[in-house]
């Protein structure tokens, strides 16, 4: 009896240790910034993002995310249907090489793409001669955005593709369908909820980024400060109410976005 | 015909944005010679974050695993916590994942930092935790929080409860249980876990951007050395930095590939 209950007083501590660690690293500090932003009342949180700084930046980087999603929504159908339909040499290897940007530092990517696309490049130096500026201005925004957000899309597709039952796509073929008909009817269908929710973790991560865009961006208030470097300007600035103002207003939009892939995620386990 | 085309093209988007920067950053330390490369990396600041960057890693990742393990048992398994609190826990384990890294960072500062109740109280104490590596160490647990539990979860789900039932019936400790029954179907699941943590809290910059002050010799990591090397112009001695980070992910990422492929035969 005595062994018992020494058993239970272990496993109770147990249990409790792990909530409170999950709690006071994951609930707190969320409370701890809704609290903040208000914590000087409605008109200051109100200021705080009406500043037309702050709105442009949140707007910059809503701009710009929409911009590399749909490009990755694009590239990532592809690249995810080309590596799982094809065989061809390399096949492999390009297939390992899509994590990449999972396992590189995103201040690494951001000096990577510095690099390549910066004023003494090859590239650099071709898009300035015929006008285009890339480096600390909105494309190499996009670019960066590109980069870290790369895999979702093909990551969420490639395992839908490889469930799918190939009959479907046969019966298609015999009764006739052509080939871009097959695809739009059959397997564009099985694959949707995959871009969609790729897509969406595409958005909701480029909107985060941090450290590839700040190292790109050249972060000019109003044209290419876009909303985590706001943020982090103004924490710099001593500015801890503004900065967990304009945080509240991407938070909420993160966390509406979380919550349409867990129903598209959930709608489909459910049939 | 089709076919060819798409695949040329999916070459061309690798090679333009993946395989031509990687390329870079190891042409791109060179730039000055071997000799500025090394000068680059053995720099006493380059030293000292990377060596900041290893003690994160190390930490972070054992406590991420261990909880990480912990915590997913207990949201699959546990019959104490009842089914609609269960479902809140599970969607707020992937709250790291909406958060932008900025704002882990200010969330750290704002409830730990020297203004705060919780941090006076601590810095009276002699422990300082904004500002420090205490707090570092919060910011890329934050960061790393979901990815251990998210590779657990579905493994263990899959695998039910039944075995780990029938050993307790027979009378196995929990231990017992855990390391016969229960952890060699997870092994390979940690195992990724692992890899990810390790690669997360290796280039984790805007939490710990935020939370370090980024003060050389003192709270810098490697990846905010790169930063600030940058923000200097001094780009040959980011880079040398840049690519001992860049090698580590390289690794990594064949690490990945290799774990991946024991969890499916698994």
């Amino acid at each position: 009896m005595n062994a018992l209950f020494r058993g239970k007083g272990w496993s109770f501590g147990f249990r409790s240790a792990i909530m409170l660690y999950f709690v006071i690293l994951i609930v707190l500090p969320i409370f701890g910034i809704y609290t903040q932003s208000f914590s000087l009342g409605w008109t200051p949180f109100w200021e705080s993002i009406s500043d037309p700084l702050a709105w442009k930046a949140v707007l910059l980087t809503v701009k710009l995310a929409v911009i590399a999603t749909v490009l990755n929504m694009f590239l990532g159908t592809m690249i995810g249907w080309v590596l799982i339909r094809y065989r061809f040499p390399g096949r492999r290897f390009l297939n390992s090489l899509v994590d990449l940007p999972f396992a590189l530092p995103t201040a690494v990517g951001g000096l990577m793409i510095l690099l390549l696309l910066g004023p003494n490049s090859l590239v650099g130096g071709l898009a300035q001669k015929i006008g285009i500026e890339i480096v600390f201005h909105e494309p190499a925004i996009v670019v960066a955005m590109l980069f870290v957000t790369f895999p979702f899309v093909i990551r969420a597709i490639q395992p839908l593709l490889e469930e799918m039952d190939k009959s479907e796509e046969e019966a298609a073929y015999t009764l006739g369908a052509t080939r871009t008909k097959t695809f739009f009817s059959v397997i564009f269908p099985t694959m949707l909820p995959g871009i969609l929710s790729g897509a969406m973790l595409a958005f909701s991560r480029g909107v985060a980024e941090f450290g590839a865009v700040v190292l790109v961006a050249g972060n000019i208030p109003g044209k290419t400060l876009i909303a985590s470097v706001y943020i982090f300007g103004e924490i710099e600035s001593s500015n801890p109410q503004g900065a967990a103002a304009v945080s509240v207003l991407l938070l909420t939009l993160s966390f509406l976005i979380l919550w349409t892939v867990n129903l598209i995620q959930g709608r489909r386990g459910g049939q | 015909m089709m076919r060819r085309l798409w695949i040329t093209l999916t070459y061309i988007v690798f090679g333009l944005l993946l395989i031509a920067p990687l390329i870079k950053i190891f042409t791109g330390s060179w730039a000055d010679g071997w000799d500025g490369f090394i000068q680059g990396i053995t720099r006493p600041q380059s030293l000292h974050a990377l060596m900041m960057t290893g003690i994160i890693v190390v930490v972070v990742t054992a406590l991420n695993t261990i909880f990480g393990i912990m915590l997913a048992m207990y949201l699959v398994r546990a019959e104490w916590i009842g089914k609609k609190l269960k479902r809140l826990l599970n969607s707020l384990v992937d709250l790291p994942f909406a958060v932008s890294p900025v704002i882990g960072g200010l969330m750290i500062v704002l409830i730990l930092g020297p203004n705060t109740i919780i941090g006076t109280m601590f810095e009276d104490a002699g422990f300082k935790i904004v500002y420090a590596l205490p707090g570092m160490i919060l910011a890329t647990l934050f960061v790393t929080f979901p990815l251990m539990v998210r590779e657990v979860m579905p493994v263990l789900q899959e695998i039910g409860a039944q075995q780990e039932e029938a050993a307790s019936t027979l009378g196995a400790y929990s231990w017992y249980t855990f390391w016969k029954v229960t952890w060699p179907s997870i092994r390979w699941g940690v195992i990724y876990g692992v890899v990810l943590t390790v690669a997360r809290s290796l280039g984790e910059f805007g939490a710990v951007l935020v939370v370090s002050g980024n003060i050389m010799n003192k709270t810098q990591t490697a990846t905010t050395l790169v930063y600030q090397d940058v923000e200097n112009f001094n780009v040959v001695a980011a880079n040398g930095v840049a690519l001992v980070l860049a090698a580590f992910s390289v690794g990594l990422l064949l690490l990945m590939e290799w774990a991946k492929k024991r969890k499916e035969v698994h």
